[in-house]
């Protein structure tokens, strides 16, 4: 693959200090894995850390030995001579506590039982995440990025970043993202949230015990997200109302293509992501409001904020629409932080970005460029 | 002044007299920034600090690589992302003629900001009258536009804006009316190429 940043191994770092979430509860000890891009300088001011959103992880790009087919979720946007560009920066992806891919999550086992945390791992939250990932900065050497990156999800730890440790981050890119969930974000995610709590599998969240996994609610939970995913247009055009069967057969099989392909959709994911870690992403979603503490005025939240900001968003995103990247936009513009934003012509909805799209890549690669010349390598 | 900032001066005569009114750390917006080249052009000159608006992709991408806050909008969607006396100014240069509900932008300005600076193509310009009476809508370095390609469709002379700003109770605190790079004092509604306001809420 061209600009590759080729052969990856994916590292661990074990943290045996304490962790107070928000919600109170402590995790005495746990472990992230991560993988890392590029070389770091040596006054380490050329780091850069992408978060994931709601199913990412911490392979961002290249791929594994003897997996070539397993390439980075966000390989398109990572590499040498990329729009983050692996010849200047130190990238670092990781994998979010309470994930399940590597790092200490709900199917880890818990060393004080023997047995999988399941329902007992405490609920997390975006200022949980970004703790632990200022402890991981802190394992890396890095005391300030130069940027992080995020999208979605992603997008809400790369803010929260700029609120939480102001003096750690120089710029924050979020990426079709919102300062807060609406009433109705909360309420897809509450519905697929009840398709895994309904699931008789689910044993109130310690279905490892049993042998099971609350597939179909887990499968249900990804159906829907996906609907809220692709734009009405993009589900126009490559589905339409076409058939897999020649004709009705006036039953409940599939017939329709978009029938088929979210089924497909959900069986994949439902093969191998966690449902506790599904449940508490999406919690850790609905709680996010950096204006919580503030009365609900983002203009006195983001007052911490110094970094730089760059925000995007896309033309047909309904599940974070371009109006919500504009919530982030003014109270930057309140606080007069440097600041722009760039609304992205896409067809493709909240899925956007992750695509490759000229236009969106060229801002990306534009802004990061300038970054860039921040340092010297 | 860098020479890249000489060569823009040159180039945009509007922009020195722009300039000449606004202080020292100055707090801007200015509307169709285009490419960002006013804003780096003030930022050196005057070290104002400020963000641009504008609409088109081309030009958002050159502003992020140019180093300038670029908040991309349709002016005729208004400016509802500022608040109320945001700005010490706010500048609308080259792109008044383009705007569709330009009363309202106006409005919207001087909401933001403290004052407002506009400049435009003079539609009364001599040459511009000659075309129009030899029978052709006109073409020149001022609005380079065929009539049916042209975004412009707000075209005035000095008096028109000038009616419009005595309407609309905005008070035009100065002027400047230019031409081949030269400021012009006699019989500016004909002799001027390029028209440059200075205005603020009216009383």
């Amino acid at each position: 693959m061209d600009n590759s940043v080729g052969i990856v191994t994916a590292q661990r770092a074990e943290f045996d200090t304490p962790l107070t979430f928000r919600s109170g509860a402590v995790l005495p000890r746990y472990e992230l894995v991560y993988e890392t891009y590029g070389k770091l300088n040596a006054d380490k001011s050329n780091a850069i850390l992408i978060c994931h959103a709601l199913s990412g992880h911490h392979h961002l790009a290249g791929y594994y030995a003897g997996e070539l087919k397993n390439i980075g979720w966000w390989d398109n946007m990572v590499g040498s001579g990329k729009p983050v560009d692996t010849d200047k920066f130190f990238v670092v992806g990781l994998n979010n506590l309470g994930g399940c891919h590597g790092s200490t999550g709900p199917s880890s086992n818990n060393p004080a039982t023997g047995k999988p945390y399941g329902a007992s791992f405490p609920m997390i939250t975006v200022e949980d995440w970004v703790a632990s990932q200022a402890r991981l900065a802190d394992r890396l050497g890095i005391q300030q990025f130069a940027a992080v990156i995020g999208g979605s999800l992603g997008g809400m730890q790369a803010l929260q970043w700029s609120l939480a440790y102001p003096e750690r981050v120089r710029h924050v890119l979020a990426i079709a993202c919102a300062p807060r969930l609406t009433a109705q974000n909360i309420a897809f995610n509450d519905v697929a949230r009840n398709a895994i709590l309904t699931d008789p599998d689910f044993h109130g969240g310690d279905y490892y015990q049993f042998g099971v996994v609350p597939t179909r609610g887990l499968r249900l939970a990804r159906m829907l997200g996906h609907i809220t995913y692709l734009s009405d247009d993009v589900m126009a055009n490559k589905f339409g109302r076409e058939l897999r069967t020649e004709q009705y057969n006036y039953g409940y099989e599939v017939e329709f293509e978009i029938e088929s392909y979210l089924r497909y959709q959900g069986d994949k994911f439902a093969a191998y992501f966690d449902a506790n870690t599904y449940l508490l992403m999406t919690k850790a979603l609905d709680y996010f409001d950096p204006s919580h503490d503030f009365g609900g005025d983002l203009n006195r939240a983001f007052a911490r904020a110094q970094a730089d900001f760059l925000v995007i968003s896309f033309t047909t995103d309904w599940r974070f629409s371009p109006q919500r990247s504009r919530e982030i936009v003014r109270p930057l513009l309140h606080n007069r932080r440097n600041v722009s934003y760039a609304e992205i012509a896409s067809a493709h909805g909240h899925d956007s970005f992750l695509m490759e799209q000229a236009h969106y890549f060229d801002v990306v690669r534009a802004y990061i460029g300038k970054v860039s010349k921040e340092f010297s390598a | 002044m860098s020479k890249e900032m000489s060569q823009l001066a040159a180039e945009r005569p509007d922009f020195a007299a722009i300039a000449a009114w606004i202080p020292k750390g100055a707090t801007v917006l200015d509307l169709g920034c285009g490419d960002g080249s006013l804003l780096c052009y003030l930022k050196e000159t005057r070290g104002v600090r400020g963000y641009g608006v504008e609409i088109n992709d081309v030009d958002i991408v050159s502003c992020i690589a140019n180093g300038v806050n670029v908040i991309q909008n349709d002016l005729d969607a208004g400016l509802s992302d500022f608040e109320n006396d945001t700005f010490d100014f706010v500048i609308l240069s080259q792109t008044l003629q383009a705007t569709r509900y330009t009363e309202a932008l106006i409005q919207e300005m001087l909401r933001v900001g403290r004052e407002g600076i506009v400049s435009f193509p003079n539609f009364g310009y001599w040459r511009t009258r000659l075309d129009v009476l030899l029978g052709n809508m006109p073409v020149s370095r001022e609005l380079p536009y065929q009539w049916y390609d042209t975004p412009n469709v707000h075209l005035c002379t000095l008096h028109d804006f000038e009616d419009f700003c005595r309407h609309a109770s905005v008070s035009i605190t100065a002027r400047s009316v230019i031409s081949g790079g030269h400021e012009v004092g006699l019989l500016p509604n004909l002799l001027g190429s390029t028209a440059v306001y200075r205005f603020q809420r009216g009383l």
